[in-house]
């Protein structure tokens, strides 16, 4: 397979104005398992520039997880990043030791997961788990670090914060929990957070709270932000740019309004078409046929190509992200071009 | 598998239902409690003295429900809201603490023998989670086609062809038949959750949040599945789920439960166009839509109380925008506002 020849990573304009805080070129993060090698994350490029939140969606499988644990540097064996470059202000992680990544980690970059619970001790008071990220990276004294932990609870609009830092995290509730933890990545204020999934398990009046928090913040702060999910829905209202991986590939990436209003890719078409709002009440919904294919053995060419109405002979070539449009992405060889000019 | 024939065809308009006509399924007052039972130190603390009490929670708080044939109500609330225990009610799974269930209007409790196990089967559940709700050491042909077995709805005899057609009917491949559930993806998991759902033809089913474990492409293809099938077999549904996009989509009413209590039901377009009760309104804001761009997103203030501990009156009143004095001591009932729509809200009152 040729397809990782294009070595510059595709930047939007928006993004190019700023400094890029980070820049993701032809990402390829490999699990080496008996059953074979699993190419969850397969040339993957994007930007993010200061203040801007990028939305990466995909389905299951579709090696979004996968992305931002690479970035964090947080593949465990058996899989390997073995290609492409991680640029964060200019210095590449992936060629970071993991005594210099872990210098970063927590610090300039941190990571909001889907389960609270994977951030926080359940033994540990929430003051001494805060106090102690804080004295990780830089020398302050108790009171400060305890004084900056409150001025984080009360940022993420968790009240009486005095009182809170005293407690355990079963005493708070899933979305509390969920504050907490994006509290405690925003303790050093970071330049980048890799949030994965962090809403999906909350109700959706809660999920609309830190929403509008997390808005608030990356507007203030200048925090770039990886927004990692499958809602195309909550990616519409926060974020920026949209990247839609299938199969271990980004396949459409662009501003996230011009996206989702004339989808490029037949795959971004097809998973916008399905969402049911999109749909007339009581018509079937409109469907993609089939299921994802299986990350070890993947069809030659196109990986969506089984499942897509436009496929052609062509299309047994891989496809480039090619620029079809200015600030628009797309890895296909028959794009929806025509729903673009009429729109 | 037999997906892409659904997509042709075209379904009817949303059906309309007369007030009148005998429920399928009609609850009245029903509640459901769980209790925490006192342990020994604390059953020898309250002999002290100390004033321990049991832990009681009203899952479900006096609902009155009425699900007539053909129809499809949605079901919709946040976490520890009681509609998964309602919908374990309605299904006859699990037993209520007071009120009555009635099955065509008969009182299930006074239902026996042959009348009482027929009524409970043509009742069935769809779940949530398609790894948990599948026995992981059964083939699929045993757990799609053991309860038709017992029932005496398959014999011996026809027990492959009788499984193999509800396979198809669900959307499977017969021949994976001998395999187990693990074999298979979420998606193809909830299909046999279906088709042994439907293996006792049943009537009526409650599909608890059946579809919100899947990917958004398998999503629409199990709900395309759920809306042929209630074409084909005449089903009548209770539709389970937090998603609002989801019931808007497939619902002929909406009831939305908010801590054990109905809050408002009305006809889906009302509910979506002019929702009377503030929990509602908050809730349809609060849902995040596609067509949305980057804009600040709306919140309720406060969280979900603990349902061990509801506040008095009106539950909604510490996080509703309109609160007063009348909300914090009397529980507003649900009253008719309009044709079809109820709302349990103080403010209508006072209009």
């Amino acid at each position: 397979m040729a397809d990782t020849t294009n070595t510059s990573a595709p930047t939007l304009v928006a993004a190019q104005a700023a400094a890029p805080t980070l820049e993701v070129r032809n990402l390829q993060t490999h699990f080496f398992t008996r059953a074979g090698v699993v190419k969850a994350v397969n040339d993957v490029s994007f930007t993010i520039g200061r203040g801007k939140v990028l939305g990466l969606v995909g389905e299951s499988g579709s090696g979004k997880t996968v992305t931002g644990f690479s970035i964090m540097k947080l593949i465990d064996p058996p899989g390997r990043i073995v290609g492409g470059s991680i640029l964060f202000q200019g210095r590449d992680l992936a060629t970071l030791s993991e005594e210099e990544m872990r210098t970063l980690r927590g610090n300039r970059i941190a990571m909001i997961f889907q389960d609270p619970m994977m951030t926080l001790n359940p033994v540990l008071r929430i003051d001494t788990q805060m106090i102690e990220t804080v004295q990780a990276h830089e020398k302050v004294s108790d009171a400060d670090a305890r004084a900056r932990a409150r001025d984080a609870l009360g940022m993420v609009g968790i009240p009486s914060p005095d009182e809170r830092l005293k407690s355990y995290p079963h005493q708070f509730s899933g979305g509390m929990r969920q504050r907490v933890a994006i509290a405690i990545a925003l303790l050093h204020r970071p330049d980048l957070i890799v949030a994965d999934e962090p809403t999906t398990a909350l109700d959706v009046t809660i999920q609309g709270q830190i929403l509008a928090e997390v808005q608030k913040l990356c507007a203030t702060t200048g925090t770039a932000m990886l927004w990692i999910t499958h809602d195309l829905s909550v990616v519409a209202g926060l974020a920026d740019d949209i990247a839609v991986m299938y199969a271990g590939r980004v396949v459409e990436y662009g501003d996230v309004g011009e996206v989702l209003d004339a989808p490029l890719h037949p795959y971004t078409h097809g998973l916008i078409g399905s969402v049911p709002s999109r749909n007339k009440r009581g018509v079937p919904l409109r469907q993609i046929p089939g299921m994802t294919p299986s990350l070890l053995n993947l069809p030659e060419g196109c990986s969506f190509r089984a499942r897509c109405p436009r496929a052609a002979e062509d299309c047994i070539v891989m496809p480039t992200l090619h620029p079809w449009l200015p600030n628009r992405l797309a890895r296909c060889h028959h794009p929806h071009l025509e729903e673009v000019e009429s729109a | 598998m037999s997906q892409s024939q659904m997509q042709t065809q075209v379904p009817d308009a949303p059906r309309v239902f007369a007030d009148s006509e005998t429920p399928m399924i009609e609850l009245r007052q029903v509640s459901r409690r769980f209790s925490k039972k006192l342990d020994i130190a604390a059953k020898l603390a309250r002999r002290l003295g100390a004033s321990v009490k049991e832990e009681i929670v009203h899952a479900v708080d006096h609902v009155d429900l009425r699900v007539r044939k053909g129809e499809v109500v949605g079901l919709v609330g946040e976490s520890g809201c009681g509609k998964s225990t309602l919908g374990r009610i309605v299904a006859g799974i699990l037993p209520q603490s007071e009120g009555e269930v009635f099955w065509n209007g008969q009182n299930v409790a006074a239902m026996q023998g042959e009348a009482a196990k027929i009524g409970k089967l043509r009742r069935q559940m769809i779940f949530q989670d398609p790894y948990a709700s599948l026995n992981p050491r059964m083939r699929v042909a045993d757990i799609v086609g053991e309860a038709p077995l017992v029932h005496g709805l398959a014999t011996r005899a026809n027990f492959d062809a009788y499984v193999d057609e509800q396979m198809r009917r669900a959307g499977l491949d017969p021949a994976f038949k001998r395999r187990y559930p693990h074999q298979f993806s979420g998606g193809q998991r909830q299909r046999i959750g279906i088709a042994r759902a439907l293996a006792v033809a049943p009537e009526f089913i409650v599909c608890d949040e059946a579809v919100a474990a899947l990917d958004v492409s398998i999503q629409a293809q199990i709900l395309n599945l759920f809306m042929q099938l209630r074409k084909d077999l005449d089903l009548t549904y209770l539709f389970i789920s937090h998603d609002l996009g989801v019931v808007e989509h497939l619902s002929d009413r909406v009831v939305i439960m908010y801590l054990g209590r109905v809050v408002e039901e009305a006809p889906t377009e009302r509910v979506f166009a002019a929702a009377n009760h503030p929990y509602t309104q908050s809730l349809l804001a609060s849902v995040p839509r596609i067509g949305n761009r980057k804009r600040a997103f709306a919140t309720v203030k406060g969280e979900i109380p603990s349902p061990l501990n509801p506040p008095p009156g009106c539950h909604f009143h510490p996080r509703c925008p309109h609160a007063f004095d009348r909300c914090r001591v009397e529980v507003p009932k649900l009253r008719e506002i309009a044709p079809g729509q109820r709302s349990a809200c103080h403010l209508n009152d006072a209009a």
